[in-house]
């Protein structure tokens, strides 16, 4: 049985990665940028939902408002940072990733101060089960809305015109820009998905452990990086099944393993060993 | 000088030291390393444990480089496998590997560390002067590396991996001699540390250690040993002389990372190469 809850509890972990390894791949794939910015955009979210939730008593009405504003600072991310720095090597844009992510985090800190906000009301705190299995409402919900959204976007990016537009600046920028795709305006859809998703993310895994802070970032912002590359830079479905890997690695790594190492370290070592053994990554195309 | 002054001289110097060692790594072979502090930790924790056990203190600096060097080289036998970005995140990974390792360690004290480090026997000043000198002594051998047979072959591999080999230059090796020699430098800056701190933590070693001799790196210029070597003494006496500051160390030194690399990544050495260059000396190496 405790096999069976490691299991779900890892699936339920492996659903948040996945919200926000997908947005940091799709970056990676568009612009080759290791965008680890992307957790402080994360954190923006949960603060900006937290506070509206509380001001309004509408966590809906929170939701509403982070993930289109998060999506909206992001395309500002891009446009003041990575913009004017495409064409240098590809450690100038990752450095000042960092740079811009501890100023993210020391800001939240300064700003929000040191402790945290939390919901005045809790959402979803009950439990359901199924026979001997159950999870948080929250769980529940993480996990019906990854695999909600991303099904979502790969919708999008199969049916819809911008889909195929994004799909082919993706693979080959000049190629798609010869045949009139807008390629800026990908990259800015792009951004905006992506830290949308981020944000969502940020306001599941606030509700569910009902507490805002602003750390919350530090451990996602690197996991994630580390879970894209297992997924073969740039690749989608790769991310998640790595995002679902490693979160059932945690879980039960923690148990079996977590006396010899901490969590965090399970799954750079899971990272070290993979990337020894296959270097472009676990689901690499290429 | 008093004892506060002392001490701010040891830890910019050990600061100093780190920040060259990365930059022989990251700045002179183009082996980006987003996890130097491992290497820092790992020959302070071993200094820290023969010194404890009774061995004399620069017995306890030399083991603190030789298990940095075989940490070193093993990382660097695994990074010969990847590159660029897969590189930056390997080396990271194996940051918070040793800090996960370490913290789960009953004999390396886990979350509370080593204290109870003996005493070194220099006193305030000897140390200091020690912690200079071996900056120094650093500092002579990253300028004598760049102008040395190995240098050039560094700067090929950084330039062009590729081209390099079919240059004939020997690419695993150098590369090789460049984290080993890296790793041992900052592996005797920990060891220097542990007996300065006389008291160590995991934390001390974590990700954000790595990001700030990064951050030095990055904002004295990378690849060039004069700046890199302001970069870290200002970086670190900055937030000490203005104690307002230290609370806001950390926006400051990711503001930095961020408006250098934004604006000026040369960095301090870049930025004022061409001024050093009407003088008639060229300021290292800064690209």
């Amino acid at each position: 049985m405790l096999q069976l809850e490691l299991t779900i509890q890892g699936l339920i972990n492996g659903s948040m990665y996945a919200l926000m390894a997908v947005g940091l791949t799709l970056v990676y794939g568009l612009l080759r940028i290791l965008h680890v910015a992307h957790a402080g955009l994360y954190t923006l979210g949960a603060y900006i939902a937290v506070l509206i939730a509380n001001a309004s008593g509408s966590l809906l009405l929170g939701a509403a408002v982070a993930i289109p504003a998060v999506g909206l600072a992001g395309m500002a991310v891009y446009r003041l940072l990575y913009e004017p720095i495409l064409d240098r090597p590809p450690y100038v844009a990752l450095i000042a990733s960092i740079g811009l992510f501890i100023v993210m985090e020391e800001a939240y800190r300064l700003v929000f101060g040191p402790y945290g906000e939390t919901f005045s009301t809790p959402y979803l705190a009950g439990r359901l089960a199924i026979g001997p299995i159950g999870a948080k409402g929250a769980e529940v919900l993480m996990v019906i809305a990854a695999f909600g959204l991303l099904t979502l976007l790969a919708l999008l990016a199969r049916r819809t015109r911008f889909g195929v537009a994004w799909r082919a600046t993706v693979s080959d920028p000049a190629m798609a820009r010869s045949f009139g795709v807008d390629t800026i305006k990908v990259r800015y859809v792009n951004f905006f998905v992506a830290s949308g998703l981020a944000a969502s993310a940020a306001i599941l895994v606030a509700v569910l452990n009902n507490l805002v802070e602003p750390t919350m970032g530090s451990v996602p912002s690197y996991k994630t990086l580390a879970i894209i590359v297992l997924g073969g830079l740039g690749n989608v479905a790769g991310t998640l099944a790595a995002s679902l890997a490693l979160g059932v690695i945690e879980a039960f790594g923690t148990i079996y393993i977590g006396h010899l190492l901490d969590r965090d370290a399970i799954a750079f070592l899971f990272l070290v060993l993979v990337l020894m053994i296959r270097p472009q990554g676990l689901f690499a195309a290429k | 000088m008093g004892s506060y002054e002392l001490s701010l001289v040891t830890l910019a110097a050990i600061y100093a030291m780190l920040a060259l060692s990365l930059n022989l790594i990251t700045g002179f072979c183009g082996q980006i390393s987003l996890g130097h502090a491992a290497f820092f930790g790992a020959g302070a924790y071993a200094a820290a444990l023969l010194s404890k056990s009774g061995g004399p203190f620069v017995a306890a600096l030399g083991a603190g480089m030789l298990v940095a060097a075989l940490f070193g080289l093993v990382v660097g036998l695994a990074s010969l496998r990847v590159r660029h970005d897969f590189l930056a995140i390997t080396t990271m990974g194996v940051g918070f590997l040793f800090l996960g390792f370490v913290r789960k360690q009953k004999a390396l004290g886990a979350e509370l560390g080593i204290s109870g480090i003996p005493d070194h026997g220099l006193g305030a000043w000897g140390l200091a002067l020690l912690a200079v000198a071996l900056t120094v002594a650093t500092a002579i051998l990253s300028l004598h590396i760049r102008r040395a047979w190995a240098g050039r072959a560094f700067a090929a591999i950084a330039d062009d991996e590729d081209t390099a080999r079919t240059m004939g230059i020997d690419v695993v090796r150098y590369k090789l001699v460049a984290f080993v020699m890296g790793t041992a430098i900052a592996g005797l800056a920990g060891g220097v540390f542990a007996h300065f701190t006389r008291f160590i933590i995991p934390d001390a070693f974590g990700f954000t250690v790595s990001i700030s001799i990064l951050a030095m790196v990055i904002v004295g210029g990378i690849g060039s040993t004069w700046g890199v070597l302001v970069g870290a003494v200002m970086l670190t006496l900055l937030p000490e002389l203005f104690r307002f500051i230290n609370d806001y160390k950390l926006l400051i030194y990711g503001s930095l990372l961020l408006l250098v690399m934004r604006f000026a990544p040369g960095g301090l050495a870049g930025a004022l190469a061409p001024l050093f260059r009407r003088a008639g000396t060229a300021a290292g190496g800064a690209r």
